[in-house]
Order: structure tokens, then sequence, then C-alpha cells
């Protein structure tokens, strides 16, 4: 404890050295009073008794100062005084520490900011769950890949699983709610009875789920709703338990109000309500599947028990998939199940979004990189400026020890400054994701990023170790010094000269190629970009609008669905500008999935355990000339395919291949879950969801001779969706007043909503791109620019001996594009190495495209041009008397 | 800080100050300064001035404290006092002090003799 008290007595003396200082005075003054008086006593005159005292007494300045010593805290002291000196240093060079600070804070901003959100959608997307940790998702997997789990194989999962705590059954299942005159989508989730337990979220209002509202067919409408919701469209109502809202046409209790900050356990999109299991037929259609193993509908998730690895549990699970594969051959065989850890979740926005954030993490680390590069030159740069004030410094006794310190100190305000920025930046950017994401009215948006301070203390590290390693260049060279030459000479240098120049050049060298690395990856994803945008959909996209009306929603009937649709189209046909029109049950590029059936058909033989599952559409008269794809052979779906004629299909390209060996199958017979159809034509291939999709089977069946009413309508016509969304508006609300249509886009639109992750990842490069060049702008312009003032006796002799000023411009940009050149090479080898890890971003472009290499290349020759040219223009207009006579 | 040489010195000055001012009481830095100069019989050549940093330093361990009031001669002095703590460490500090002068007392005695 003494050493408390000592420290506490040092630091008031710190802070009252004042007072002290004179305390001090005084008390030594009494002291060489008395002893002058006891001195006279002795009887010694005046003068002597005072030189008397003051020998006895002892150095009295080197008394003072080891008092002090004893008194305050030196070492504090003498780094305040650092900091303060390191402060006006800095001051008086804003240029320098503006741009070292503004590299480091956007190379630790840009860091920061990506993990952010690394950490808060892939890592820890679900803030509210007590047990994240724990979670991990789980899907069915079969020969073709990952596939959905059944409701009977979840109840046997939960009975033989002993390393997990729970299983969770969830399916996105959305609904349509009327805002005023147009319909939103709301997206909502199937969910089993212990999600919210199992999870660990308890409702701020009413209840959650029972285990007995798990069965009986759509026998529990009830719902629990999210806080967003109750606060938007229930207005925070207190008295909101027991009222009903209808959910795709049934009337559900609300029973629950999930608390703030709950958005579901759906990485992207922020739910609005939740439906027991048992309600799943009515969100989803095609029967109740609770009892049938064959009908897998799962994405879920399971909590592992505490100290369980995931590979524990999978081969548990697996083990018990294989006994169920043995107990339930018909259904189970060749399938099983599998886990992954969150950030890796397959069916949500995390499966969607990781290719991008891995890319967005590397780069942002090149950036940082670039970053740190650039402030280790500007500081090289500086030391050898400063390299007379340390000479200086060192000829009047100051110590190396205090010199090192004196400059580490000042790497450390920048780096505390750059990392305070750093802060500010990855907090400004954290919602800055969202603007990436697709928007898509009513669907709320839910990014979670959280401030990720481990990341900033290592960017930050990485910052400062840059700093003070560049930044104790100039003390390293002044231990060298021979003061004596130093003094009198300052040096002369040749523009190239070699000497010391080769740190400064590896510096540039390191921003040139990542720099290259940055843009020939930007070039990639850009050129991807547009390859996606060219590509034959099989459709038309543009022409097309496409909407929905969510009659089941209202309440609709089969017969009243299809009133409704017969009204609607010839309202439409005395219509100005509306060609033609047609109503379909899924619409091209949705995120709702299409309808799948298995199917069987005369000459083919399947495969022993292949259980052919094809998807398909079902839609109305001349859907195929609607939509712009072309019929190879036989006829389109026409108005006489109703519910009383001959059930009919037409199939796709692919599929003739597959199951009919190329041979024209116009007249064969097609069954569809048991059903035979006679195929009545062939259409050509298309994208049906995705533009990376490779060409897959695919049908087309009559609306009218489908169970469901199609709820989806695609217009061709020459107006945009702004004008027909009015018209359409006033058409549907004077059929049904309760009806309203949905958003109103063009195919071109719903195709590019889908395609967003490879646009947000060229957002994503572009804008770090932009930065890399900037800081390699900046730390060539440096280099150059101190080139050529240390080369100025030099340049003004060749002005002297008669130079031209295109001669010495020449001179000093072959200089710095002798540098450019070889980072370019250096950036290309890393490139052509790298660039095979952006994998599946790329589409139809090599790695190694010569284009974008080629693009990538002239920009930085472009930038080096920029960056040199002003110090070369500054060189070529020196004056040469003036130049020589100062050196 | 401060010269780890002279801390043997330091040792023994602490010593006295503590063991002047627990036989005089309440005393000015000159008056402590005279009396280790009378009790050393002036054998022991120190400049007064080192004495107060040594002040310092004890009253930052505690043992003594200071205080200003008026001296003899009705100027305006600090008094320093040894504290609880002070005589503790006094007395801890005389009796380990005796011990190494008796041991090494024993081991200078025989050299002497065989020289």
């Amino acid at each position: 404890m003494t050493w408390l008290r000592v420290l506490w007595g040092r630091l008031s003396g710190l802070l009252r050295a004042g007072s002290l200082e004179r305390d001090l005075d005084e008390e030594l003054n009494f002291h060489l009073q008395m002893e002058i008086a006891e001195n006279l006593r002795k009887g010694m005159n005046p003068p002597e008794a005072r030189l008397a005292a003051l020998r006895r007494f002892g150095g009295l300045s080197q008394i003072k100062e080891t008092y002090r010593e004893t008194r305050g805290l030196p070492m504090f002291e003498t780094v305040w005084r650092d900091v303060c000196y390191g402060f006006r240093m800095l001051g008086r060079n804003p240029g320098f520490s503006f741009l070292a600070i503004l590299c480091l804070t956007l190379g630790i901003g840009a860091t920061t900011a990506v993990s952010n959100w690394i950490e808060g959608i892939l890592l820890r997307p679900f803030p509210l769950v007590t047990h994240q940790d724990r979670m991990v998702a789980l899907t069915g997997v079969d020969r073709n890949g990952r596939g959905d789990v059944s409701w009977p194989d979840l109840q046997d999962l939960r009975r033989n699983a002993t390393l997990v705590d729970a299983f969770i059954a969830e399916h996105i299942g959305g609904t349509t709610l009327n805002i005023g005159d147009r319909a939103e989508r709301a997206a909502g989730s199937v969910v089993s009875s212990n999600y919210f337990d199992a999870l660990g979220i308890h409702p701020i209002l009413g209840r959650t789920f029972e285990p007995s509202e798990d069965t009986g067919r759509n026998a529990h409408p009830v719902t629990v709703i999210s806080y967003q919701a109750w606060k938007d469209r229930y207005k925070g109502d207190p008295a909101i338990i027991g009222k009903t809202q209808r959910l795709n046409g049934v009337q559900h209790t609300i029973i629950g109000v999930m608390p703030e900050g709950f958005f579901g356990t759906f990485v992207g999109y922020g739910f609005q309500f939740w439906v027991p299991a048992s309600m799943e037929d009515n969100f989803e259609g095609g029967g109740y599947k609770l009892e049938d193993r064959g009908a897998r509908w799962i994405e879920g998730f399971a909590l592992l028990k505490p100290g369980v690895t995931i590979e524990q549990a999978r081969a548990e699970l697996s083990a018990i998939g294989k006994r169920l594969e043995a107990a339930y051959p018909d259904t189970n065989r060749g399938r099983g199940f599998q886990l992954y850890p969150l950030w890796q979740t397959p069916f949500n926005g995390a499966g969607t979004l990781l290719p991008t954030l891995r890319i967005s993490l590397v780069v942002a680390c090149l950036v940082l990189l670039i970053a740190c590069a650039n402030v280790g030159n500007l500081l090289m740069v500086r030391s050898f400026s400063r390299r007379h004030e340390m000479t200086v410094r060192i000829s009047v006794g100051a110590g190396r020890m205090r010199l090192l310190r004196q400059l580490l100190t000042e790497g450390l305000i920048l780096s505390i400054a750059a990392a305070a920025g750093g802060l500010v930046l990855a907090y400004w950017c954290r919602d800055l994701i969202k603007l990436l994401f697709p928007a898509s009215p009513g669907i709320m948006i839910n990014l979670p990023a959280e401030m990720d301070l481990r990341v900033l203390a290592l960017s930050a590290g990485v910052c400062l170790i840059t700093t003070v390693l560049f930044g104790l260049v100039p003390a390293m060279q002044a231990s060298k010094i021979d003061l004596a030459a130093a003094l009198k000479s300052e040096s002369g240098g040749v523009v190239g000269g070699r000497g010391k120049t080769w740190i400064r050049s590896s510096l540039v060298l390191v921003q040139v190629s990542l720099s290259f690395l940055l843009l020939v990856g930007m070039g990639l994803l850009l050129k991807s970009l547009r390859a996606m945008q060219e590509t034959d959909v099989g459709f038309s996209t543009d022409g097309v609008l496409s909407t929905f009306v969510d009659m089941v929603a209202a309440g609709y009937d089969g017969a009243r669905i299809r009133n409704f649709q017969d009204q609607l189209l010839s309202r439409l046909q005395g219509f100005g500008g509306i060609e033609s029109a047609v109503w379909s049950r899924a619409t091209p590029f949705s995120y709702r999935s299409y309808p799948s059936a298995s199917i069987a058909m005369d000459g083919y033989v399947a495969e022993p355990g292949e259980q052919p599952v094809v998807d398909y559409n079902e839609v109305g008269p001349g859907y195929l000339a609607v939509l712009g794809i072309p019929l190879l052979s036989g006829r389109d779906i026409a108005i006489a395919d109703n519910e009383t004629a001959m059930p009919v299909a037409v199939v796709n390209q692919t599929m003739v291949r597959r199951f009919w060996r190329g041979q024209d199958p116009v007249g064969a017979r097609l069954q569809v879950k048991g059903r035979w159809l006679r195929v009545i034509g062939v259409a050509k291939d298309a994208r049906y969801s995705s533009l990376l999709e490779t060409a897959k089977p695919f049908f087309y069946t009559p609306l009218r001779q489908g169970p469901m009413g199609g709820q989806y309508l695609q217009m061709r016509t020459r107006l945009g969706p702004e004008k027909i969304a009015t018209a359409l508006a006033r058409e549907v609300k004077a059929i049904d007043s309760n009806l309203a249509p949905g958003e109103v886009i063009t195919l071109r639109e719903q195709v590019d909503r889908m395609s967003w992750s490879q646009r947000a990842a060229v957002d994503l490069l572009a804008i770090f791109c932009g930065m890399a060049l900037l800081l390699a702008g900046i730390g060539l312009y440096g280099v150059m620019s101190y080139a050529v003032s240390q080369g100025t006796r030099e340049l003004a002799l060749r002005i002297a001996l008669g130079a031209s000023a295109p001669h010495l411009l020449r001179i000093v940009i072959s200089q710095g594009l002798g540098l450019t050149l070889a980072g370019v090479g250096i950036g290309a080898a890393v490139a052509v190495g790298l660039t095979r890890l952006m994998g599946n971003l790329l589409y139809r472009v090599s790695p190694r495209d010569p284009q974008s290499f080629g693009a990538a290349f002239l920009v930085m020759v472009i930038a080096t041009l920029w960056a040199c040219f002003l110090p070369a223009w500054r060189a070529a207009r020196t004056d040469p008397v003036r130049a020589l006579r100062e050196s | 800080m401060g010269n780890e040489k002279s801390d043997v010195l330091h040792g023994s000055l602490a010593l006295m100050v503590l063991r002047t001012l627990d036989t005089l009481g309440s005393q000015h830095g000159w008056g402590i300064a005279r009396r280790i100069e009378q009790t050393s019989g002036d054998a022991l050549a120190l400049n007064q001035g080192t004495l107060y940093p040594a002040l310092l330093r004890l009253e930052q361990m505690g043992w003594i404290t200071s205080k200003w009031g008026a001296s003899e001669n009705n100027r305006r002095a600090k008094f320093y006092a040894i504290t609880r703590a002070g005589k503790k460490q006094l007395a801890a500090e005389a009796e380990n002090w005796e011990r190494i002068a008796d041991i090494l007392g024993r081991f200078l005695r025989p050299t002497s003799e065989s020289s």
C-alpha cells in the first residue's frame, strides 16, 4: 500500500507544482538564513557567512532538481512535453497530418465496418436469442444436395437426439396486408410451438404457442406479432391480445407481442408475425403435411447441448438418418440431415451474403494495408526533411532515447486520432449495408451490425505499428549521422539516385500492386454484372409488367377467384395500352418458389431410388406469348384448356432432352402427381428463378385445371409501371373494394432484384477501389514530389545546361511510371492467383480476363501520370539560378 | 529516478532523521541537519541540502509529517514530526542496523588481525 501513497503524493505534487515550488524556495531559504545567522554568531563577516552557508548546503539547484524529481512524476512530465511537442509538429505540417490521419481513418474505418457487418450478420445475427453460440441450422440432404425436413422426421430427431436441447421448425410464409389502395407483402413464419421458448425470447404481452397448437390441420388460427407490427400496424394498442387479424384469408387471434429487437430467425428480413405449425397448409397450400413423412417443408434450427460440438451432433443426426432410411425406405431412402454453423446457414440471407462479405473483408484489409504503406511513405518522406532537425537536436545534447520517445509519441498521436476517426466512420457505415439490399415495399430489412471493438483495436494496432515503425526511421538515421558532415551540407541528391530510396520505392510498389489487385477484382465483377444483365433469360424482360392480387388473403374461394380474374381481364382489355394480360400461379424470379411435382412418362424408366421431381407453373391462356417465351413445337395453353377439357401440359427443351431423349413429345402422355396429362407443346428453355441456375426441366399446366387460382398478373404493355399501377388499383377497387394490387414492376426489375448480391459486391468493391486508388495516388504524389524537391539542384543544372522543360517532365514522369510498371507486374502475378477465389461471384468471366487486367493497368497508369505531373511540372519551372544558389 | 548508488546512505540518513525526530520531537530541516552533525561529531561530511529530498521521501512513505509553523526566531519554517508508522519503522530499522553492524564487525575484526 505504501507505493500507492507515494504515487498519490507524487500525483498531488504534480498538480500543485506551482505552490510547492514556492514552499521549497521558502524552506531552503529559511535553512540558509539560519545557517548564515549561525555563521555570523561564530564571528564571520556577512559575505563570508553567506558563502560558507552555501558551501555547506551543496549545489542549490541540483538539490532542487532532485527534490522535484522525487516530488512529481518526471516520466509523466516528459511524456506530456512530448505530446505537446508532437501536436506542435503535426500542426506545423497540417497537410501531412491531414493526409496521414485520413489514410489511416479510411483503412481502420473500412476494416471495422466490414467486420461489424460480418459479426452482426453472420456470426451473431440474432441479438436477443439467449444461446446463439449453441444454435445451428438444420436442413435435410438427398443425393441432389440440400432439401428440407418433414414434420414426422423432425419428431424422430427430437425423440432420438441426445446431444441436442431443442429442435425448432420454421417455414417462411408471407401474407398480404392492405395499406390504403395498395397491397403489401408482410413476411411471417410458420414455426413449431417450442420456437420462442427454445430461443429464450419472452413476449412483452400475452403468451407464445402451446404444444397442442402444433397439430391439427389449420386448427389453431393464433398468431404472435412482432413489436414493429404492433407499433406500426396496431398503433401500440395495449389491449391487442385477443383481437383478430386476417392472414391469408383466415381470421387469426393475436395471442402475443414479441419484444423490441426480435425480428425472427431469417437473416436479411424482419418478420411481422408467427403462426404455429398446424397453420402450415393455410400459408403454403398443398395439403396437410404434418403426418406426411414425404412432405418436406421445414427449415430448422437445433440448439446443441452445452459443450457439444457441431461434428458430434452431425454424427448423431446422420446415425438417426440411417435408422429412418431403414425404417421408412419409401420416403427416406437416400436422405439424411445436415447441420450448419449459423454463418453458413444455407436458406437465408447469410448464405447469399457470405461470399460478398468474405470478399469485402479481404478488400478492406487490403485497403488498410495500402493505408499503412501510404502513411509509412509519408512519414519516411517527412523523416528526410526532418533529418536536419534531428541532427540539431542531437548536437545540442538530446539523448537518443529521448528522440525515440518523441517520435513514438508522434506516431501514437496519429494512430489514436485515426482510430477515433475510424470508429466514427464504422459507426456511420453500420447501416450502409442495408442500402445494398433490394428494396421491396412492406418487407422490412433487418441486418444487425454490431460494433466490434476487438476489430477496431486490431486495425488500430496495425496502424500504430506502422506509424511507429516508420516514424522511427528519422531517429535511426539520426543515430548514424556524422554530426559535422550533416550540419555542413544538406543533401544535394540526384533524381532517381539509388541510396535510401529503396524503402520508399518498395512502399510505392506495395501500394501500386495492391491497388492494381483491387482494380482487377472490380473489373471482373463489373464484367460479370454486365454479362448477367445481358444474359438471355428466355423471356422478355422489357415491356412486361408483373403484379399480384392476393385474393386468398381476402377470403376468396376458388370460384370467386376465377370470377374476379375474368372480370379484371375483361376490364384491362378495354384499357388502352395493355396489349395482353395473363394470370399465373407463380411469376419468374420472385422470392416465392414454384410448385413442384413428381412425374412419370411412358418410355422413361427411372433408376432405382430416383424419383424425378420437376418444378412447374400453372398459367392462364397465352402465357408464353405474353412473356415472350418462344414456342418450338405444338401450341400454347389456350382458353379452351379449362376444367372440363382434357388435362394438358407444355414442357421445356431440357425436359424433352432428359425424359424423351430429344424426340418431340407433342401428343405423348405425362403423369403429374398421379394424374395423366397430354403434352401439347414444347417451349424454349428459360431462366426460372436465378440467372446463375443451369438449364432445368420445367413445364406449364393450365391454371383452370389446377386446384388454386393464380394470384400473379403479367401484362404486356408499352406504358410504365407507375401509370399501370394507378389504373390497376382503380379497376381492382371497382370490382371489390376489399382488394388491392401489389407493387407493379417490370420483369427486368424483378430479375435485377434477384441478382442483388452481385451488385452489392460491385458497389462495395467500387467504394473500396476508389479509396485504394486515392490512397495510392497520394502515396505516389508524396514520393515523387519529395524526389523532385531533393533533386532540385540537378534539375537546375540540367536546365542551365540547356535541357528543355519537356525533357525534364519526361525524366520525372518516367521514374514514376517505372515504379508503377513494376508494381503492376507484382499485382498482376498476385491477381492471377487470387481472383480464382472470387468463384461464385463471377459470371461468365474468366478470373484471368485480359480486358479487366488491361483496364486496371490503364487506370493505374493514368493515376500515376496524375500523381507525377504536379511535381514534374514544378521541376520544369525551376529557376536554375535560384535553385543553384540555394543549394 | 533517484541514485541507487547511494541507497545505503539514504537508508542511514533516513534512520538518522527518524531517530532525531524521535528524540527531539517536532523540528525544522536546519535543526535536524545541525543535530545530525553534532551527534556525528562533524565526522559526517554531508551536504546539508541532501537532507531535503530525504525528508520528502520519508513524508511520502508516511513516516513523518510536516507542518508550517513559527521558528524560535519567529520566522515561518516547515516543521517535521515522526508518525506512529515512523516509530515502528525506526524500531525495525534500528534493530536491523544493529544486526548488520554486528555481523560486519565480526567479519572485519579477524581480517584486520591477520593483515
